[in-house]
């Protein structure tokens, strides 16, 4: 297969970028998406240009790091789709295809491709924890007992592996889905409930400030979720950090 | 731990968007019950309504009622402008190929667009009839020794096929009200989603009750118009 690949280059985080037009010949169409940025890298190499910077590491969909906004859509065309497990099968033949990074205040681009997204690590400092006491009596997690849906339900929240396709799907660039998941994933537990209110307010207090945008409900960043997390823990989330509000008179 | 107060919050705003929305909600169904009574012709419906409209601008507590909707309107739309701007901030580099109608409504992503037009509307529309009724000279209808301002005439005239202007206030009130129920298609069920007041089994009910409404309500306000003109040409 053959493709022409419009990339966004960007030589640093202060640098002007641009969109630049390669053309990749004789792809497979069992390579998968990053596999045949390997493949245009190689070339790049070889012609003694610089190669496209992109984020990638486990490459089997359970890390988050391949961030790419590939034809107008978070991992591309394909639902619950990283774009690590995105194959060229997926393509038309002859195509053209646009690369971008994910785009939002919140996430500046370091490289081509690469954003960075400490922003949502400084998130989950800021309450996404259980605090846990280590000082040799430490109670086993499994000695206490979690009701089976409480459990389903808190892992649904839980396979969130914080890609950003959220972030980079809403038009407003909110980060609702990714900071409800986790807040929604501790709350849903007995581990999580010591710190409920404190862990909400925290949170979502740490998201206003690192300039994301707010939820209009579009529900996109649920549709583009590579793990098909719900607009339900967003709902739990509006709920408990009202109630956290209420209950500590701030 | 957390420093901001509730009213800053970005969740705040939300909750603020949501809670004046569903009032102003409230407020169209009060809104179309009086205009339903222009669907009576004749004394009947000219008494009918207009005593129902002198009751609007009396009653004590319609109008501690229509102060809360006045400030409603603003609230939910100043709020409304400041979360637009702040949300255009989040994204200051936009994307060369979007294909948002891949995952979301046209309707939820243009809120803001559909608000201005109702704003608009509601401006044109007060000065019309509100700023008509309270500071404007009205015939008068004299019911029980009282005197009414005589809106029922005044609402006749306006959408009278022989005034020149009536064909185009109509087509602009009926986009006005398309304004509306694309608004509500969305902004209904989504208030709820902001409460979080959202359920397995309830909130596909809040749902089909939203697009109902959204539907119904600003189609019954058109209807009323519609047929105001044309039972007069």
């Amino acid at each position: 297969m053959d493709f022409t690949l419009k990339i966004w280059r960007q030589e640093g985080p202060q640098a002007v970028g641009h969109m630049a037009t390669y053309q990749v010949t004789d792809i497979s169409d069992e390579m998968s998406f990053l596999e045949m940025i390997d493949v245009l890298n190689d070339q790049l190499v070889r012609s003694g240009d610089e190669p496209v910077a992109f984020d990638h590491d486990c490459r089997e969909g359970i890390c988050g790091m391949c961030s790419m906004f590939i034809n107008g859509e978070a991992h591309g065309p394909n639902r619950l789709t990283t774009t690590c497990q995105l194959h060229m099968r997926s393509f038309k033949n002859g195509e053209t295809i646009t690369i971008e990074p994910w785009r939002a205040a919140a996430f500046p681009v370091i490289r081509d491709l690469v954003v960075d997204r400490s922003s949502m690590d400084r998130i989950i400092q800021s309450g996404g924890y259980v605090s846990v006491n280590t000082n040799g009596n430490t109670v086993d997690a499994n000695a206490l007992p979690i009701p089976k849906p409480a459990a389903d339900e808190a892992f649904e929240a839980a396979v969130c592996i914080g890609c950003g396709a959220c972030v980079a799907t809403c038009k407003n660039a909110s980060a609702m889905l990714f900071v409800a998941a986790k807040v929604s994933q501790l709350a849903l537990l007995p581990q999580g409930q010591p710190e409920r209110t404190a862990r909400v307010e925290g949170m979502v207090e740490q998201m206003d400030l690192e300039g994301f945008g707010n939820c209009t409900n579009t529900g996109a960043c649920e549709v583009e979720c590579p793990m098909g997390i719900s607009l339900d823990h967003i709902a739990r989330m509006n709920r408990d950090y009202l109630t956290a509000k209420v209950a500590n008179k701030g | 731990m957390a420093k901001s107060g509730l009213l800053s919050s970005s969740l705040a705003k939300k909750y603020a968007m949501a809670a004046t929305g569903l009032f102003l909600c409230l407020f169209l169904v009060g809104h179309l019950v009086g205009n339903l009574q222009l669907f009576i012709s004749g004394e009947a419906g000219r008494e009918a309504f207009n005593v129902y409209a002198h009751f609007m601008v009396s009653n004590p507590a319609v109008k501690l009622l229509s102060y809360l909707t006045y400030l409603s309107i603003l609230f939910h739309a100043v709020d409304g402008f400041v979360l637009t701007k702040l949300n255009r901030k989040a994204r200051p580099v936009s994307y060369a190929v979007e294909k948002p109608s891949e995952n979301s409504s046209w309707m939820s992503r243009n809120m803001m667009v559909l608000g201005t037009i109702m704003l608009v509307f509601i401006v044109v529309h007060m000065q019309n009839f509100w700023w008509q009724m309270h500071f404007g000279a009205m015939p008068i209808q004299v019911v029980d020794g009282v005197e009414l301002h005589d809106l029922y005439t005044v609402v006749y005239a306006f959408f009278n096929p022989a005034e020149s202007m009536a064909l185009l206030s109509l087509a602009l009130y009926v986009a006005a009200m398309f304004a509306v129920g694309f608004h509500l298609w969305h902004g209904f069920s989504s208030s709820f989603q902001s409460l979080g007041l959202r359920h397995a089994k309830y909130t596909p009910i809040i749902r089909f009750f939203g697009r109902a409404f959204a539907v119904v309500v600003p189609g019954l306000f058109a209807a009323v118009v519609v047929y105001i003109y044309l039972i007069q040409a």
